[in-house]
């Protein structure tokens, strides 16, 4: 993991000081709240419906259990003793006060954490693939480029006041679990056949009010000229993104006014006259933010471990959990363990004090004191030995962590919605443990098998339901809370925006709703089709007909 | 009817005024007003900034209840998350 | 309106004679007409790339903040100090805010126009962080420059 040194702890360190003040003269008057607000949000704290909510960066979805500590603590000390995981891989408190801000924030600072650039329209934190480092096929560690643009993008002080936020992703697989496809650069490194390692580069996508998938507009770029062509495009946005219309200013909008090609051609003209020696870092640099990276010393183990089969065999809830919750690992005898954040009938994203301390001390013993969130709203044990399994299992079902549910039907991403956020126009949270209660049976969960369920409380989309394989948004009809439902989306590799299925549906009716369109599927798949397949081979109207057939 | 809710400076809390010009976190307490003095009232708290963020003007129905377009919203307010009925307002019981 | 002037790292208060303004689109329609204008008001979505041959004979170029949110003249004033190697005096007029001052410092900005409750503070806006990241415009050694020199010197 990187670690900071006198350099970044002193940024942090003066952040907070600088945010202490921008607080203090908020409350003795010298700040409007419309003064403060910009201000405030710059450092990730909003006003939301009960209370202040200040949401904490999570750099690429990776922290050690010190950190993972130090926000447990947070959340008894400031909070009500939970926190919140985003699909931006961040964590959010929902009741911190004013006063105390800047306080937790200097705790955190303490183990190098953060809420620099959480909102506000400047580059927001760089997420990444929460296998990095674990996942195989990797052509190398993506995140030692997030942390290149995380330094670059820190007080950035051009892009800063860009048209809107802007989100960067970066994976270094080809099955993209970064979703680089619906953000506003999408960054893949892969091997080119001359066997150069670089980036492909995709701009424009993203969900919100007029969704899009990202466009190439480079094939291929050297790694090591990545932040030199970042900065040409954000010139380019920074100049020409549209200002007059808020729902109108990303990136995405400007791209497809020009086109891939002229909004290309226009980042190369750029990235051409400008003088990049100072902007790309130098290779010692980048070799130096590389060797945080490396990876842990894995144990020569066999692939297979006799005492994972024999305890699967045994217990059959370990075995299915083994099936759903664990992935490939690239070093023989480890594997990678998804942690749900999803018990059934239990709130997306949401973990206690307690739950966060039991996860930092299986962190430490059995993986290598690191820990991932997902954009999924999870998170992730990267490297843990088979022969462990059964023990961090155990150790996870004490914490009431191991929900075998990962990528099923329950394992919903929604949004805080109506019962925290200011924005919402309907709850998200109670639609999603409806329907997770209504699959309750996790054999069910099993064989229906890979479902994405994705939960938006407003058009804003924080919870991605343009890209869910049921995507579910919330709106307002004449003060009464309505759902429109949308099919076929996907946020990997094969990325789609879902299409509308017809007319909203009353909360009561949007969990019946699901089970039509899962009925169908099942009825109907072949072989080993997943939902979505199914969906892409049968065609919409097939599953319209079902969902609006009359019962 | 209207009444005048906004969000405490110092810990967010939700919070409304009161026949005594004071701040309550208990909507039961909330002054009503008719809905023509709305504007007034509202600009008189707004310019009390150092005590609180985002004011603005709620509806009620003659007994007081919450009503109109936002009711879902603002019962959430005046309660807590739905989805914790252990935090927020409705935790204290009394409203 | 009281004017900020950036001297050496400092922010201080500047009395000055009035510049003698003329708008870009002045300038350009009849450059003649405008013999004694000193300073060019540019709107800040004006191409700088265009400009090369406008503004080396103006003493101060005066870039517009409409609203704080509205970042153009940020990469504005960069393009005219890094791209267009302009020397003079860049002004930032409009909503010029104490917490943005750091910003346009680094971008290249050394005049400001801040209202006058805006300006306390000011002077202490600027010593709020000991290091950058990044290059831009004021010429502060980026963070993995330092680290290298660091470096070299043990
Ligand atoms: S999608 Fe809308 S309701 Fe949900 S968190 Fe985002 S802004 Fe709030």
């Amino acid at each position: 993991m990187y670690r900071y040194d006198e350099f970044d702890a002193t940024m942090v360190a003066e952040r907070v000081e600088q945010f202490r003040g921008q607080v203090a003269r908020r409350l003795s008057g010298d700040l409007t709240e419309d003064q403060f607000k910009p201000l405030r949000l710059m450092n990730g704290l909003y006003l939301q419906l009960h209370a202040y909510m200040l949401r904490v960066a999570i750099p690429y979805g990776t922290l050690s259990s010190k950190q993972m500590r130090a926000l447990a603590e947070a959340s008894r000390k400031y909070d009500k003793g939970y926190a919140h995981f985003t699909t931006r891989q961040n964590l959010q408190y929902n009741w911190p006060a004013l006063v105390d801000v800047p306080d937790l924030l200097d705790d955190l600072a303490k183990v190098e954490m953060h809420a620099i650039q959480t909102s506000g329209n400047c580059i927001r934190n760089v997420t990444s693939d929460q296998y990095a480092g674990a996942a195989q096929g990797e052509v190398e560690d993506p995140r030692i480029w997030c942390e290149v643009i995380r330094q670059w993008s820190t007080f950035h002080p051009e892009f800063s006041y860009l048209p809107r936020k802007f989100k960067i992703a970066v994976t270094a697989c080809d099955h993209d679990r970064a979703a680089v496809k619906v953000h506003d650069i999408g960054l893949r490194l892969y091997k080119n056949d001359a066997g150069e390692t670089g980036f492909e580069v995709m701009v424009g996508g993203g969900l919100g009010r007029t969704p899009y998938i990202g466009q190439t507009i480079r094939k291929f770029l050297p790694k090591d000229h990545l932040l030199s062509y970042l900065e040409a495009i954000l010139r380019v946005y920074n100049l020409q993104g549209r200002r007059d219309n808020m729902y109108k200013a990303r990136i995405k909008i400007l791209l497809n006014a020009k086109g891939a090609d002229d909004f290309a051609s226009l980042v190369e003209k750029e990235w051409a006259a400008m003088d990049a020696k100072d902007v790309d870092l130098p290779a010692d640099e980048i070799a130096r933010i590389r060797d945080y990276f490396a990876a842990p010393e894995f144990e020569p183990l066999p692939e297979t471990s006799a005492g994972l089969d024999s305890n699967s065999t045994k217990n059959k809830a370990f075995g299915r959990w083994v099936r759903t919750n664990t992935h490939g690992h690239r070093a023989p005898g480890y594997a990678i363990v998804n942690i749900s954040l999803k018990p059934i009938g239990g709130i997306p994203g949401d973990a206690s004090d307690a739950q966060m301390d039991a996860v930092a001390d299986i962190a430490e013993q059995h993986s290598f004191d690191e820990i991932r969130v997902t954009h999924e709203q999870n998170l992730v044990l990267p490297h843990v030995k088979k022969d462990d399994l059964y023990a961090v299992y155990l150790a996870l079902e004490a914490a009431e962590l191991a929900t075998a549910n990962i990528g099923l039907v329950s394992d919903i991403i929604a949004c805080p919605g109506l019962d925290y956020c200011s924005l919402a126009n309907t709850r998200s949270i109670p639609i999603a443990q409806r329907i997770s209660e209504r699959f309750a049976d996790l054999g069910v969960q099993e064989d229906i098998g890979e479902l994405k369920i994705k939960i938006s409380g407003c058009i804003n989309a924080c919870g991605h339901h343009h890209v869910g394989h049921i995507g579910i948004l919330g709106v307002d009809k004449k003060g009464e809370e309505f759902y429109q439902i949308t099919l076929g989306g996907s946020g990997a590799e094969d990325a789609s925006i879902g299409e509308i299925a017809g007319r909203g549906l009353s909360s009561g009716e949007v969990v019946d709703a699901v089970e039509k369109l899962v009925g169908y599927y099942r009825e109907n798949r072949q072989d080993t089709e997943r939902f979505l397949d199914t969906y892409r081979r049968l065609g919409a109207e097939k599953f319209k007909e079902a969902l609006y057939a009359a019962a | 009817m209207k009444a005048v809710t906004g969000n405490r400076l110092s810990d967010g809390a939700v919070v409304y005024l009161t026949n005594e010009d004071q701040w309550t976190e208990k909507f039961a307490n909330a002054a009503r007003f008719v809905t023509e003095d709305g504007p007034d009232v509202l600009a008189a708290a707004q310019t009390r900034s150092a005590e609180i963020a985002d004011v603005y003007l709620i509806d009620i129905d003659e007994e007081g209840a919450l009503s109109g377009r936002a009711v879902v919203r603002e019962t959430i307010r005046t309660l807590g998350p739905s989805v914790r009925p252990d935090l927020g307002y409705q935790a204290g019981g009394e409203l | 309106m009281p004017l900020l002037k950036l001297i050496g790292d400092r922010l201080l208060p500047a009395i000055e004679e009035a510049k003698n303004e003329v708008s870009l689109e002045d300038w350009r329609a009849n450059r003649i007409a405008h013999p004694d204008a000193t300073a060019l008001v540019i709107p800040n979505d004006a191409d700088i790339d265009d400009l090369r041959c406008d503004v080396s004979g103006f003493s101060a170029i005066i870039l517009e903040f409409p609203a704080f949110k509205d970042g153009r003249a940020y990469s504005q004033a960069r393009l005219l100090r890094e791209r267009i190697g302009y020397t003079g005096e860049i002004r930032a007029r409009g909503d010029v805010l104490r917490d943005q001052l750091l910003y346009m410092v680094r971008c290249g900005v050394n005049g400001f126009e801040i209202a006058g409750a805006a300006s306390d503070g000011a002077e202490t806006a600027l010593q709020e962080f000991s290091f950058a990241y990044q290059a831009s415009s004021d010429g502060a050694t980026p963070v993995w420059k330092r680290r290298r020199n660091r470096a070299a010197a043990a």
